[in-house]
């Protein structure tokens, strides 16, 4: 008997892939189901899997858990990464839908036309360098603290971390200008749990290429 | 003595409605601060109150939350709409983030240009009645309480009467095929709270219209 924690998804990242890292960083085993056709994701519809007839799935302590933020929020809150009280999770959760408001961006980036791309790249960029990573910057600047709140690693600092490695993998000398952020990637890179999900092998995904958008394309018909 | 809320937005629903109503659900008196021109915009935005430079907004607790759904767990948490257990704040949260989807859609519809607007709000409605109603009306069916998780009052109640008030503006009709949701409309509506705040005269905004429009991109594009 298995307990782990199962996730029913397309095999790359998507919407699922900041929940791989919450798992992972939380040092959570978990299973993966790759769906490969269209047919695969009705079926899970008809059987009642899913409550909104989409993906992420997430099978968890009994639950079929779709929605990603309610999945998300619920293996914070499991493990122990969601602050300490109100307050705590009331500034997680302001840094990580401001960060998720940025991996938007990321994530529709393979979906646009090839001539709208390196538009879409000075966007991600131009956000990232005035909008978000200033605010980080300055909160670890200020309290001079590992870690973005209460002095003690949250579901903030995955999800920060997680947003730099992307738009880095865009936009490589986007830290150019962020010592302060500089230092935590670092740090947050050798966390043991961080540090096994970063080396070749890991659940973690690679980078979305043609075969991803075709693949998204078939088998969610995207409306 | 603590200080009410005070939310800052424009004078319209948009990002903010769902907080006037969670507010307005918890009891919660609250003060606003509308924002009608460029220049009360531009000096909020260079005070460095709005954390990533947008609204809404909302003072609480000595705190300048930003972002919609930190501001909702924040509000839902401390006036207990957020169950009791962490497996009940998943359901919760399942169905707010369900409903926010089509409430999304429902509201983007004003801004569709105008030969894509009718097939918009199909689409829409079509979501609605097919994919989101009827998971509502089986929960109820299947447990039979008055409210949507563990026989209590949560915010989840709050966002599905909200968002069927906001699919019934577009079709009036839209709870015919769903009896169980047209007495949750009934009975949620009539709780105290959420009785004054569908009166005439309360913190309630009315729908945007596209006349509108010009001006909040003046002000906040």
């Amino acid at each position: 008997m298995s307990g782990k924690p199962r996730l029913t998804y397309i095999n790359g990242r998507g919407r699922m892939e900041s929940i791989r890292w919450l798992l992972a960083a939380a040092g959570v085993e978990f299973e993966e189901i790759f769906l490969q056709t269209r047919e695969q994701l009705l079926k899970l519809g008809q059987d009642g899997s899913l409550l909104f007839h989409q993906l992420p799935l997430v099978e968890i302590d009994g639950m079929k858990l779709v929605q990603c933020r309610a999945i998300l929020s619920y293996i914070a809150g499991k493990y122990n990464l969601y602050g300490k009280d109100l307050k705590e999770r009331a500034l997680i959760d302001m840094y990580v839908e401001g960060i998720s408001d940025l991996m938007q961006l990321i994530l529709m980036f393979p979906f646009s036309p090839p001539e709208a791309k390196e538009k879409k790249i000075a966007t991600i960029a131009e956000k990232a360098t005035e909008r978000y990573f200033p605010v980080f910057e300055k909160v670890l600047k200020q309290h001079g603290q590992d870690f973005l709140v209460g002095n003690r690693f949250s579901w903030a600092d995955v999800q920060l971390m997680e947003a730099i490695l992307a738009v880095e993998e865009k936009v490589p000398s986007v830290l150019s200008g962020f010592p302060q952020l500089q230092a935590f990637k670092t740090k947050m890179s050798n966390m043991p749990t961080i540090k096994k999900f970063l080396q070749p092998g890991s659940p973690r995904k690679p980078p979305p290429d043609e075969n991803y958008v075709a693949t998204v394309m078939k088998i969610f018909k995207l409306d | 003595m603590a200080a009410k809320p005070v939310l800052y937005y424009f004078d319209g629903r948009g990002k903010m409605e769902s907080v006037r109503w969670l507010l307005a659900a918890a009891g919660v008196e609250f003060e606003e601060v509308f924002l009608e021109t460029r220049e009360q915009y531009e000096k909020l935005l260079q005070s460095g109150v709005l954390m990533f430079q947008q609204v809404p907004m909302v003072e609480i607790d000595g705190m300048k939350l930003v972002q919609t759904r930190a501001i909702l767990n924040y509000i839902a948490g401390k006036y207990n709409l957020y169950g009791k257990d962490l497996k009940e704040r998943a359901l919760i949260d399942m169905y707010v983030e369900g409903l926010a989807d089509l409430y999304e859609l429902i509201m983007m519809n004003v801004v569709q240009p105008a030969d894509k607007k009718e097939e918009h709000l199909a689409n829409a409605l079509d979501k609605a009645a097919n994919r989101y109603f009827p998971v509502f009306e089986k929960v109820l069916k299947d447990h039979g309480h008055d409210f949507l998780v563990g026989n209590k009052l949560s915010r989840a109640d709050v966002t599905l009467l909200e968002t069927i008030l906001v699919v019934e503006e577009c079709k009036p009709d839209a709870l015919a095929k769903f009896p169980l949701l047209q007495s949750f409309k009934a009975r949620i509506s009539s709780t105290p709270n959420i009785k004054k705040f569908l009166q005439p005269g309360s913190q309630r905004k009315p729908r945007l219209q596209e006349k509108d429009i010009p001006n909040l991109m003046a002000i906040f594009h």
